[in-house]
């Protein structure tokens, strides 16, 4: 490492002391306009070999656009690429490929059905016959996981592994077809954090045996964590590309959202008031014969945030589901001192008329349906409500005023009801949900992964809005995989593992490290 | 993201695709030693240049219409109702029962009742399927061509044994009583000494047909029922999260499309033959499935697409009359339609998507926000407007 500060555009390619080394890829003045929409503009970057560079914005800033023209799915319209110096065209993906650039997407592009071994051969076969090609590719996987801790079982058919496994299969992917630059688009997005922890051991290997890794992603942990060099990009601009040990997350939030950003949430201490959610003994057995809850009890009260914490798959989804009325279970759940039927005659409509407001975790796959418009998503759950109907027709212009009323007041861009729910960003199309949920009045809102794919300015905003239902009195259940969040935004906190309830903590008295403790089924050593 | 206007989806690539279509069809004509351009006069005079043509084309229209709908009710619940054949198969033995055992006053009761009565037999012979699927989660697919097989077996086994009138060689029920004969477009376009539609088989069925397009259309973007079917059809975890029921919505979408196929027992059993025969249905519950696909499952395009059906069958039916070319030259034409407006959409699409997003643009892949998401000057839909938002 050379010298500290730099002047922000000119810190790049000095991380490994070889200031005259040239970039293994160098973008010059690249611009990209979609009609109107500029989504690059002018973007110069030097990613030095062997080095992670991250480059982290909002959705939407670009950062897509420009890792797409780099692996040949668009064409700049102005601008140069230079991959170890020479200037290289690059007009489709194959191209990327024999230059080296490997990519591994956000959304895995493997086929389910078939095992790793064929999925790393596939469109990469040496002739004709399948046998030698599938031979090869296993002594390479097996040296590959030697050089990398890369592994994988390559007779494991992939809808059978884990996403973690899935992830490391595109990767093998990239390697196995000579890739010496890796661009990873979110790719903790879908990993749990002991998944992503062995993801970024991974990259550091890559990264010692030469490789240069681009890495894409919207949380600034990740970014302060593993990269070397750090690139920002706001509404398709480059604003400022950094030494990664020479930055804060604060600026680099800063950078992002070009304004000032509270990365903690600003709350008052609670006023907990009588218990409105007691769940006591709740088991469920999925459809498989697996025990997913194993006897959960807890209370929420008035007025109070508990956080459910614990890595994903632990029976945090199933404790939301049978809440929210669209999973069986046994035991007994009290909302406001009445028992809840949980023997799957009363469905999510009643839970909704007894008071249960519900944020899935799954926004894209439960809270919305991406191909309706807004206010047809607004009105979701409660269609039946007597504010949206007229007899057995809606009431399409109350639905819609409604939605732009919501919208105005949730912040949602554009405010416009008519627009398939598709087409918002993610944090845009959360906002949606969280309005829609905390509008009906709940005296219990059910929230899992609040904050999941979405960016930074709408983290804020949802947070303030959970704040301030809880101040307004109204019991709370969050559920995420997030640690911070959960540490910044509840009052108490519960720890899931394996289906039970490890222990309880008020937010104020335990820490990350005690809390990674319990998340792991580790008692012990735990106060 | 829409790639394309509205306008492109729902008119232009349907005309280009009816263009190739007519394009491959005239090669196969010319092949076989005809003129095409002969050919197409003789289509196009034969069924929409009188009136005798336009009175058999509604009539096939109206079928199709029927049938048609049943399809695209189904598909809004994402459900796949191949059983329109075995549907209308039934629902005309529905229409059968009521017009010979019920002594009718007025052709006008006599209409109501069979409605009635092919709308309960349709919709009866989707519900097991439907309870099979919503229960036991048997395909719908499998189960509703099993039971064309058994409607048409059962119909068989009923016009050669006890529904045929004894001294008949026949396999058909006696014909319907007077009571129950409902007015045909001669009867109700014939003014004096002017007789219009003389001989043709379209009757009052197809002003049902239509009547039933815009309440089908009332039904799936305007109520709640409409809007439970949509959101189960889109995705079923956001449905289950909602409350929305799966069992009600498969049944009762099933119930409905089932009573749509049904009910054009109507137009052919009670408006033309006025007996119950066997292959009433002559293959319109498929064409209908070409139907709801080349219409988008919009009950606006059903029409349009059934009134193109129409002309195909009876333009068809004059090329065979008037050049000898043959019948399953005919098949052919109508399968080249069949082909380019449904299975081979994309083949269309894809360059016109292509085309439009190179003339206007398109947005980025991560959508910036803004107003750039909404060109001005782009109505949402300019040929449908109640349905703008909703689709």
């Amino acid at each position: 490492m050379t010298s500290a500060v730099q002047s922000q555009t000119q810190s790049q390619g000095q991380s490994q002391g070889q200031s005259q080394a040239t970039p293994a890829i160098e973008l010059r003045g690249i611009s990209k306009a979609f009609g109107p929409v500029q989504a690059n503009k002018d973007i110069s970057i030097r990613v030095m070999p062997g080095t992670i560079h991250g480059i982290i914005g909002e959705n939407g800033a670009g950062k897509s656009t420009l890792m797409s023209i780099l692996y040949g799915f668009y064409h700049a319209d102005s601008g140069e690429i230079l991959i170890d110096g020479r200037p290289t065209r690059i007009p489709d993906s194959q191209a990327a490929i024999r230059a080296g650039i490997g990519m591994v997407f956000q959304h895995f592009k493997l086929v389910e059905n078939f095992t790793v071994l064929e999925n790393v051969v596939l469109g990469a076969e040496d002739s004709g016959l399948l046998r030698p090609s599938l031979a090869r590719a296993r002594s390479e996987l097996r040296r590959l996981a030697q050089d990398y801790e890369l592994e994988v079982d390559p007779d494991a058919v992939i809808e059978e592994i884990g996403v973690g496994f899935q992830q490391r299969v595109e990767i093998l992917k990239a390697l196995y077809r000579k890739a010496d630059i890796l661009i990873l688009d979110e790719p903790t997005g879908v990993l749990t954090p002991p998944e992503a922890d062995h993801l970024f051991r991974i990259l550091r290997n890559l990264r010692e045996q030469g490789k240069t890794i681009i890495l894409i992603t919207h949380k600034l942990r990740e970014i302060m964590e593993i990269t070397d060099t750090v690139s920002v990009m706001r509404r398709g601009e480059m604003t400022a590309t950094v030494r990664t040990a020479d930055t804060s997350p604060a600026q680099l939030a800063e950078l992002m959202v070009g304004r000032k950003v509270l990365l903690q949430v600003d709350k008052a201490p609670a006023h907990p008031g009588a218990p409105v959610l007691e769940v006591e003994n709740l088991r469920v057995t999925d459809a498989k014969g697996v025990e997913r809850l194993k006897g959960v009890s807890l209370a929420v009260r008035a007025g109070e945030i508990l956080g459910i914490a614990g890595v994903a798959g632990n029976g945090q989804s199933e404790l939301l589901q049978v809440l929210g009325g669209t999973m069986r279970a046994t035991g007994a759940v009290r909302l406001n001192g009445r028992p809840l039927d949980l023997s799957g005659r009363e469905d999510a409509r009643d839970r909704r008329a007894a008071g249960i407001g519900h944020v899935p975790e799954d926004r894209q796959t439960q809270g919305l349906i991406l191909d309706f418009a807004a206010w047809e998503n607004v009105a979701l759950g409660y269609h039946d409500r007597e504010a949206y109907t007229n007899g057995p027709m809606m009431d399409q212009a109350a639905m819609k005023a409604d939605t732009a009323d919501k919208m105005q007041r949730f912040d949602v861009r554009p405010p416009n009801p008519l627009l398939a729910a598709k087409n918002f960003s993610g944090g845009n199309q959360q906002k949606i949900v969280v309005a829609r949920e905390i509008e009906s009045g709940p005296a219990l809102l059910l929230i899992g992964q609040p904050t999941r794919g979405v960016d930074i300015g709408a983290i804020e905003f949802i947070h303030k809005q959970i704040v301030a239902l809880r101040d307004q009195g109204k019991a709370i259940l969050l559920v995420s995989v997030e640690l911070d969040e959960i540490l910044s935004l509840s009052d108490r906190i519960a720890v899931m593992f394996d289906g039970r309830i490890m222990g309880e903590r008020l937010a104020g008295q335990t820490d990350a490290g005690e809390l990674g403790l319990l998340m792991a089924g580790i008692t012990e050593g735990a106060r | 993201m829409d790639r394309m206007p509205r306008w492109a989806d729902l008119v232009l690539i349907p005309v280009i695709s009816l263009l190739l279509a007519a394009v491959i069809s005239g090669l196969v004509i010319l092949a076989i030693g005809h003129n095409p351009l002969e050919a197409l006069g003789i289509m196009v005079s034969g069924s929409v240049g009188s009136t005798y043509g336009w009175g058999y084309t509604l009539y096939y229209a109206t079928n199709f219409m029927f049938t048609g709908l049943a399809v695209a009710v189904a598909n809004h619940a994402r459900l796949f109702n191949i059983g329109g054949e075995g549907q209308a198969v039934i629902g005309g033995l529905g229409v059968a029962l009521v017009a010979l055992y019920i002594p009718w006053p007025h052709w006008s009761l006599a209409l109501l009742g069979s409605i009635a009565a092919s709308a309960l037999f349709g919709a009866a012979w989707a519900a097991i399927p439907a309870i099979l699927q919503a229960k036991r989660g048997s395909h719908i697919v499998i189960t509703t061509i099993m039971f064309n097989f058994i409607a048409a077996a059962l119909l068989n086994y009923l016009l050669v044994g006890p529904l045929k009138p004894t001294g008949t060689m026949e396999t058909a029920t006696a014909p319907f009583p007077e009571a129950t004969h409902i007015p045909s477009f001669r009867d109700m376009f014939s003014f004096g000494e002017t007789i219009l539609f003389r001989g043709t088989p379209a009757n009052l069925a197809f002003f049902l047909a239509v009547l039933l397009c815009l309440l089908v259309w009332l039904l799936i973007w305007k109520t709640r029922l409409g809007y439970e079917i949509r959101a189960f059809g889109f995705s079923e975890g956001a449905a289950r999260y909602a409350g929305i029921g799966s069992t009600k919505i498969i049944v009762v979408t099933m119930l409905i499309s089932g009573a749509l196929a049904g009910m054009m027992a109507v137009n052919n059993t009670l408006g033309e033959a006025e007996r119950l025969i066997l292959n009433a249905v002559e293959g319109a519950g498929f064409i209908g499935i070409a139907v709801a696909l080349m219409g988008r499952s919009h009950p606006l395009g059903v029409f349009l697409a059934s009134i193109l059906f129409g002309i195909l069958y009876q333009g068809g039916g004059e090329l065979q009359f008037a050049l000898g070319i043959p019948r399953e030259m005919i098949v052919v034409i109508q399968a080249l339609v069949i082909m380019f407006t449904g299975a081979l959409d994309n083949m269309v699409r894809m360059p016109l998507e292509r085309l439009f997003a190179r003339r206007r643009p398109a947005p980025a892949p991560v959508a910036p926000p803004g107003p750039t998401l909404h060109p001005p000057g782009r109505p949402a839909a300019p040929t449908n407007p109640g349905t703008a938002a909703t689709e």
